[in-house]
């Protein structure tokens, strides 16, 4: 028999963003025994990357604000796909956990009266934003850690998982390998949550880093519980274009938050054109307009001037950008013009002291002297696994799941700060969830069958078996495949005959992916890593595939061009894919109805 | 195309020797850019730390040319045409495989620190100028490369008597927030070993957030440090005030 360590909790933890870090520290308040772990070290997870803020109806810049106003906007934002109850209990909830973070030592950038500042971003009525200059996911992650370190559970830092671990229906446990030495670990556990991020490496240009490899999403669908909405994935507007090898990376929204402008090769300022009829009324008619807005927002003060184009949602801004390169109003570089530099060069270095940093070291580009070069990058997947909205736990018994890699809470688009939100939102409600769950389990034993630990012993030890034999295939040029093939087939416009093609590449992927081998020990070695994250990510990029086909229509991020409309019917049922023996199944399920008190919040119609 | 000559380290803890690797350049590439090229087209198992690759998760610390720097933010064309570029692991922390050490001390000096600890009856209204200086220790990502170039703990691995310059950061920005309440001095004085510090500002010359460690995180505490515990008419006003 293979060795493996042991260890046991009530509740174990994977992942350690901030969903990950709150959950566990919600679970550990309640007094159940809790495990961390993380693919990283800790405090690296992708959290640390956010820029903007959070979002979070504070009211302190704008009075008017309140949850309900942050409700419709996410609804909005979401074209009516979000799960309403998720998104009522993130727009209440999300104000508290703010303060919440505060107490707890993040120090968030003031107002003139001392209390939290908000800024602008796209799809929020008001400014809504709590942030710090532009490293807001720092701030968050760090306090987080700071304040997890000290709430008594384990840490497993550099720790994957590979396989949960069921007593019949429940979950009992999981089994993974330390990065560090390929030593392997079985974890005992009552409960589990999830907190593992998104997919952004199955595709090409993305701002996601190497551990958004679909980890809980195949890991959820492997041990039963179905994922929902995948086809909705966000490019965001604003990555880095050049040079290449910083291609994808964020540009944050809060450029254009501050009042950033964006042009393409003809100067010409284009988003106005872009803006859909029903929520024209909401922006700016004119530049002079926008000027003002810019102005007033600068010196904190109040104003009746609407807000600039540039602040549309990203889903928008996302196609707007695209379709300028795509007929040829580019950049030299294959983006557009970005250009905050207008403004007083103290100024923007004070407000967004990474972007000028990033652009000046990586790009040689003085951000404060003339504009930036941006495009689409993918950015962040609003499916996921499904949960239910007050307890996060999944249709697995004592699986949960929460963040990124949950689906529901945005819909069809996500609203830029409603991710960080999300994550102490839902992260808590998930600690909570499963700190409730091992409770009422009360004294009930769980079993671990040997024959699954073995399995799951054998499935790591393959690639090195493989690797020996003649015909072994590089991990990573599977992964380069891979994200070609989703780039290429499934990216930020789709038809069927691209998703069809994609599909069968996918297909045919899978039989290489199988034959991925690796070298070496088992010390550090990350192409075996690869070659276990590869199966993770052929999932979560077959429900994507899969997904699109099945929604003939334009809504959110989900843009067809064989079907450019949006088709009011399809708003009522999510996509659900789960796994059918070997096979992916595909289901149209019926959405929650959202109770009518919450409808009479809505005046204008659905668009696209 | 041209090229590069990268020599990387390569080996299990210590054991190893610098293996050579050319690397096709292309603009803009930083030297972390090259690493992943070795890895996906001569050897998958060389083992890398890296995240963001935008320089702000601190991943990717290492030595470059014998200099601590981020691999993310090394950029290729500051170097000479031809010119060899020696990668390897950070010194001061144990060496586990290539350009991987073990930086696990770090999060257990971490846990020593008093957390931040606001009066229960705070209102939580401040202002900007009161938060500047806590804001700017803020900015540390945890790449541990002041830890690595500090002398005390580089040269003469005094890991039992200093915690480094990043916690000194740690506990200043905690020390100067506006709301804590926590005295820390005693243990910055003698747990965290603050005396050890000879201010060669070498921490701040390596930070890639800029963050002046030396004069604006270590100094002021040891001057506090001072007050409280050295300084001879403050102890005897103290003791007056004491008795009071």
């Amino acid at each position: 028999m293979a060795n493996y360590e042991v260890h046991e909790h009530d509740v174990l933890v994977i992942g350690a963003g901030g969903a990950g870090l709150r959950a566990a520290i919600e679970a550990s308040a309640q007094g159940v025994n809790v495990g961390l772990v993380c693919k990283s070290l800790l405090g690296k997870a992708h959290t640390v990357m956010a820029e903007g803020g959070v979002a979070a109806a504070l009211a302190n810049v704008d009075e008017q604000d309140d949850w309900k106003v942050h409700f419709v906007d996410t609804m909005n934002g979401g074209k009516g796909m979000n799960n309403w109850r998720m998104a009522q209990l993130h727009a209440q909830e999300a104000p508290e956990r703010v303060r919440e973070l505060e107490r707890w030592g993040a120090v968030f950038d003031r107002t003139k009266e001392g209390k939290i500042l908000q800024r602008a971003f796209g799809g929020h009525k008001y400014k809504r934003l709590c942030h710090v200059g532009d490293r807001t996911g720092l701030e968050m992650i760090r306090t987080l850690q700071d304040q997890g370190i000290h709430r008594g559970f384990n840490v497993y830092m550099e720790c994957a998982v590979t396989k949960l671990l069921k007593d019949g229906d429940r979950i009992s446990g999981a089994f993974g390998y330390y990065r560090e030495d390929g030593r392997y670990v079985l974890f005992k556990a009552k409960a589990i949550v999830l907190a593992t991020g998104g997919v952004g490496k199955a595709f090409t240009v993305t701002s996601n880093s190497w551990e958004y490899t679909a980890d809980g999403q195949a890991l959820a669908y492997d041990a039963g519980a179905d994922l929902i909405d995948m086809e909705f994935v966000q490019f965001h507007p604003t990555g880095m274009v050049w040079p290449p090898g910083v291609r994808g990376i964020l540009v944050t929204e809060g450029v254009r938050g501050e009042g950033g402008i964006l042009t393409n090769s003809e100067k010409k300022r284009f988003m106005r054109d872009y803006l859909p009829e029903s929520t024209k009324s909401e922006f700016s008619v004119d530049d002079e307009e926008s000027k003002r807005w810019v102005e007033a927002a600068i010196a904190g003060q109040k104003t009746d001037a609407k807000r600039p184009p540039e602040l549309s949602t990203r889903d928008n801004v996302a196609r707007a950008i695209y379709t300028e390169v795509k007929e040829g109003r580019g950049s030299p570089h294959g983006g557009v013009f970005l250009d905050i530099s207008y403004q007083d060069a103290a100024r923007v270095r004070k407000k967004l002291p990474s972007m000028y940093h990033q652009f000046k070291d990586l790009a040689d580009v003085d951000i404060t002297a003339g504009p930036m070069e941006v495009g689409p990058t993918m950015h962040y997947i609003m499916g996921g696994i499904r949960v239910e909205a007050d307890t996060q736990q999944t249709r697995v018994p004592g699986l949960f799941a929460a963040g990124e890699c949950s689906g529901g809470m945005h819909g069809a688009n996500r609203l830029g700060g409603n991710s960080l939100s999300d994550l102490i939102v839902f992260g808590r409600l998930a600690g909570l969830g499963a700190a409730e769950y091992v409770k009422g389990l009360g004294n009930n034993a769980l079993a671990i069958n040997n024959d699954h630990i073995e399995a799951a012993i054998k499935e790591m030890d393959e690639p090195f078996e493989i690797g020996k034999q003649a015909d072994a295939k590089n991990p990573y040029d599977i992964q380069k495949e891979l994200n070609q093939i989703m780039s290429t087939y499934v990216g930020i416009f789709r038809n069927e005959e691209d998703l069809t093609t994609g599909i069968a590449k996918l297909k045919n992927l899978k039989e290489q992916v199988k034959k991925a081998g690796v070298k070496g020990s088992k010390v550090f070695n990350p192409g075996w890593h690869m070659c276990r994250d590869l199966t993770n990510m052929m999932i979560a990029s077959e429900a994507i595939a899969h997904s699109a086909l099945s929604r003939k229509e334009s809504r959110g991020a989900h843009s067809r061009l064989d079907f450019t409309e949006l088709d009011p019917e399809l708003a009522k049922f999510n996509t659900s894919i789960s796994k059918d023996g070997d096979a992916m199944k595909l289901e149209k399920t019926a959405k929650p109805v959202m109770p009518e008190e919450l409808k009479e919040l809505f005046a204008k119609k659905e668009t696209k | 195309m041209p090229e590069a000559i990268l020599k990387v380290f390569r080996g299990e803890k210590d054991s190893g020797t610098f293996e050579t690797y050319k690397v096709p350049i292309e603009e803009g590439m930083v030297v972390l850019d090259a690493i992943h090229y070795i890895q996906q087209n001569n050897d998958p198992s060389l083992a890398v730390r890296w995240n963001c690759k935008a320089a702000k998760c601190g991943s990717c610390s290492a030595e470059v040319n014998g200099r601590p720097a981020l691999l993310c933010k090394s950029r290729m064309d500051k170097f000479e045409p031809g010119q060899e570029i020696t990668v390897q692991p950070i010194k001061t922390f144990p060496h586990l495989k290539d350009l991987v050490t073990d930086v696990s001390w770090n999060y257990e000096v971490n846990k020593k620190i008093t957390p931040f600890t606001p009066a229960p009856d705070a209102n939580w209204t401040f202002y900007q100028e009161d938060i500047e200086r806590v804001q700017e220790f803020r900015k540390c990502i945890e790449c541990f490369l002041c830890q690595d170039v500090c002398h005390v703990l580089r040269d003469h691995n005094r890991k039992d008597a200093f915690y480094g310059p990043r916690f000194m950061v740690r506990m200043a920005s905690l020390e100067m927030h506006p709301l804590d309440t926590a005295n820390r001095l005693k243990s910055i004085k003698e747990d965290a070993g603050i005396g050890m510090c000879n201010i060669t500002k070498c921490c701040t010359e390596v930070c890639p957030e800029d963050i002046h460690i030396t004069d604006n995180a270590i100094i002021p505490m040891k001057e506090r440090v001072v007050d409280e515990f050295y300084d001879p008419i403050g102890k005897f006003l103290k003791s007056i005030f004491a008795g009071k």
